[in-house]
């Protein structure tokens, strides 16, 4: 029988199996495109995660702004810089106890807490559901990002203005 | 196993932050040691959206928009110092670039 929980669980399972091998894969191949590729993968299990849980703008910005953005900047990069000769080389450096070390402790820390359950999370309780509000998710978004959050905002756009001029410097021959 | 509840949630986000995590430490080639930074703020969005879900408060998708542009900002700045890395040292690998290395 396939009730909503169940189909909830498979589409669950199926997006997360995503986002973990396209992860795992990206940091293995030799090939920095393979890498790119793979994590286009990731990047589009997470939008399926935020559909998931009905945050459609954010799905919608996740498509748009990674996987259209970052990840085309990302593939210009690649053409643009001769990878040929880095693919030859020895892939990894020697660092992999220091990163045993970190996925050691912080496996151990995140194992600890979700093995004390819901008790380890003393936080807000949750809000009162919104009364099944006519408005979408993408206009409650915008309510609270432009009153609660207009400053960030303003902030956040001078902080890309600066990325913009930053990386056309840095990027220039002669300035 | 089911119902998904917000600890799934929580365990896929804590593995894909490791997932990141070790592909900084342990690649060579810049291009790909910025992908998983990537990874890593994925993994912070999955949280907050999570968390978010859970409040039923749209405070965390605020946040994690915010965490988008940052994404941003740091892939075009970050490109752009691997191109001129790259015109005047020849190199992607990160540890052949040890000029200010004790």
């Amino acid at each position: 029988m396939l009730t909503p929980e169940l189909t909830q669980a498979i589409f669950f399972y199926i997006f997360a199996a995503m986002v973990l091998a396209g992860g795992v894969l990206t940091i293995t191949r030799r090939s920095a495109v393979h890498s790119a590729m793979f994590l286009i993968v990731s990047l589009m299990g997470v939008a399926g995660l935020y559909l998931l849980q009905q945050a459609e703008f954010l799905f919608a910005v996740q498509i748009i702004l990674y996987i259209g953005g970052i990840m085309v900047l990302f593939l210009f990069v690649i053409m643009l810089v001769n990878l040929d000769q880095a693919a030859k080389e020895k892939q990894f450096n020697g660092q992999w106890w220091i990163a045993l070390v970190c996925v050691a402790l912080v496996g151990a820390q995140v194992f600890w807490f979700l093995s004390k359950g819901r008790a380890a999370f003393k936080i807000a309780q949750p809000g009162i559901l919104p009364a099944a509000s006519a408005l979408g998710n993408t206009e409650q978004l915008a309510d609270v990002l432009f009153k609660e959050y207009l400053l960030p905002f303003e902030i956040a756009s001078i902080l890309l203005l600066v990325a913009v001029v930053g990386s056309v410097v840095m990027a220039k021959k002669r300035i | 196993m089911y119902p998904i509840t917000t600890a799934h949630y929580i365990a896929l986000s804590a593995a894909l932050l490791l997932i990141g995590t070790v592909g900084v430490l342990t690649r060579r080639n810049i291009v790909i040691i910025l992908m998983s930074i990537e990874l890593i703020l994925n993994a912070v969005n999955i949280n907050l959206v999570a968390f978010s879900q859970a409040l039923h408060n749209l405070n965390g998708q605020v946040f994690a928009i915010f965490v988008i542009t940052d994404a941003v900002a740091e892939a075009a700045v970050g490109l752009g110092i691997l191109i001129a890395l790259f015109r005047n040292k020849e190199t992607v690998l990160a540890d052949e670039v040890d000029l200010l290395k004790w």
